[in-house]
């Protein structure tokens, strides 16, 4: 596994997700609420850019009539079928047996750790004073 | 080690099929309402503006239910110059056309005239679609093929419409939509069969369309997803209403295409006729033939919604009685149902067959070579 620098933290504020390739993969990260989430931006049902869908909640029931919305912003919608995964693990909610999308840790490491490596940042100018957005592949 | 940053996400689908392919089932949108004006006369632009459209549909402009996504469309198919889904033709190269070697793209304007109780209105906007799918689309890019827009409850007006257009290369079929004011079948479309035998084209039908009847048999049902699976029991009735009306009887050449709906239902249907057939043929003895024999000789089917159950023996199963032959390839662009082609067959299918579904089938009913 490699660790690789994606960004100094203030560079991915709450609310807003970056997309990259490493190593030829397409990769989205999120910063929801001030945690951060890797996920391969390729939908495991057909393919979709899978992270350009909406962050929305989840509707469950527990019987007939009784709706709750919880999980608020914590559930990826694929922009074609709508498919719903689980930010935090990837899971599928239509078929979590069959399909899931493929997550990767994020951590925030400050720059002194990043700077003495293991880490891959050659095209981050990493200052020591700063923290950095760091994902594991 | 090199690690690129990018803004958005690349466009292309992750597969691109390599072989060419028809796409059988593509909508085209209006960028504006009013982008249809230049094809209209004067007297309807101030039609619409004073009197709107007056659907069969009572009370409302818009489709019937909520439809899950914007437009009923992938989200990520918001041309990057604005304007809905399926609306710019560059951004539908980009997206659907190149990266998945379209050779042929079929393409089935759903927002007609349709449905409308003016059928005056009706007749001008299916002339104006038909001239607008020309000038925005066919004459811009050779792989599209438009669908001749017919104002389908005027059997007389329909036809001169589609006689209008016969010999004309921008289009491959005459469009019809699946809901409508009594069952496909009935003496009032028969002049648009007519018409279509005579210049030699095929007659799509696709889901959908404002007929004033509740979506199903039973009423309006509470769900967009009952909605979904309503559109193969719509198109059953027309099926069944068109076989049993002796249509192919009359119009032996006529060739139809049963457009998004699914295809699994088939079988089941045609041996329910064929049954019921056995004693009941003397109600109908126009027909000479089952009516299963009808269904096979006639009908083609688009994918997506391509049937998949959980194992793939089934489905081909299903295959092997509707025919290799008759299976059309669909993406259903740019709505969120949308099939990828490199995903959307399971392995386990010959080479030839393959390249049927894909493009020889679509090529020989369409007559494009
Ligand atoms: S490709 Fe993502 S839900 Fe189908």
């Amino acid at each position: 596994m490699v660790r690789h620098v994606i960004a100094p933290v203030d560079e991915l504020p709450p609310g807003t997700r970056k997309f990259l390739t490493i190593d030829e993969r397409p990769i989205a990260i999120f910063n929801i609420k001030g945690e951060f989430f890797g996920l391969l931006n390729r939908c495991p049902h057909q393919g979709a850019a899978l992270c350009e869908g909406p962050l929305i909640g989840l509707a469950q029931s527990s019987d007939p009539g009784e709706i709750e919305y919880t999980r608020l912003g914590e559930i990826l919608r694929c922009p074609w079928h709508g498919w719903e995964f689980d930010i935090r693990t990837g899971q599928s909610y239509c078929d979590p047996k069959r399909f899931r999308a493929k997550a990767y840790p994020v951590n925030v490491e400050p720059g002194s750790a990043v700077v003495k490596g293991p880490y891959v940042a050659e095209t981050l100018a990493v200052s020591v004073e700063s923290d950095y957005v760091v994902v594991d592949l | 080690m090199n690690i690129q940053f990018r803004d958005r996400p690349e466009q292309a689908p992750a597969a691109s099929v390599k072989t060419a392919i028809a796409d059988c089932d593509i909508h085209p949108a209006r960028a504006m309402p009013t982008e249809l004006y230049p094809y209209l006369a004067k007297r309807w632009h101030e039609h619409l503006q004073t009197y709107g459209k007056h659907a069969y549909q009572g009370m409302m402009e818009g489709p019937p239910y909520p439809k899950a996504q914007p437009n009923a469309s992938r989200r990520d198919a918001y041309p990057p110059e604005g304007g809905p889904q399926g609306s710019s033709l560059s951004f539908m190269q980009k997206q659907l056309l190149d990266p998945n070697n379209v050779a042929l793209g079929v393409l089935n304007p759903l927002q007609t005239g349709q449905g409308l109780r003016n059928q005056d209105l009706a007749a001008a906007l299916a002339t104006a679609i038909n001239d607008w799918q020309i000038e925005k689309w066919t004459a811009r890019d050779s792989r599209l093929k438009g669908s001749i827009v017919v104002a389908n409850e005027d059997g007389r007006a329909a036809a001169a419409e589609i006689r209008k257009r016969a010999g004309d290369k921008n289009f491959v079929q005459v469009l019809l939509l699946s809901r409508n004011v009594e069952p496909l079948g009935q003496r009032r479309y028969w002049p648009i069969y007519e018409a279509a035998q005579e210049i030699g084209l095929p007659v799509g039908v696709h889901a959908f369309g404002f007929g004033g009847n509740p979506i199903t048999a039973s009423g309006w049902p509470s769900y967009y997803i009952e909605e979904m699976v309503g559109h193969s029991q719509c198109q059953q009735t027309a099926l069944a209403s068109i076989v049993l009306e002796g249509v192919f009887e009359r119009y032996p050449k006529l060739k139809m295409v049963m457009i998004e709906a699914g295809f699994g239902w088939a079988p089941s249907l045609a041996w329910r006729l064929d049954r019921n057939f056995e004693r009941l043929h003397s109600e109908v003895p126009h027909l000479k033939r089952k009516p299963s024999e009808y269904i096979r000789d006639h009908i083609w089917w688009t994918t997506q919604p391509m049937e998949d159950p959980e194992r793939r023996d089934h489905l081909f199963e299903l295959i092997e009685w509707i025919g290799w032959d008759k299976l059309l390839f669909a993406t259903d662009y740019p709505h969120w149902d949308y099939d990828d082609p490199s995903r959307v067959l399971p392995a386990g299918v010959s080479d030839a067959n393959r390249e049927a579904f894909y493009l020889g089938n679509a090529k020989k009913l369409y007559g494009i070579s």
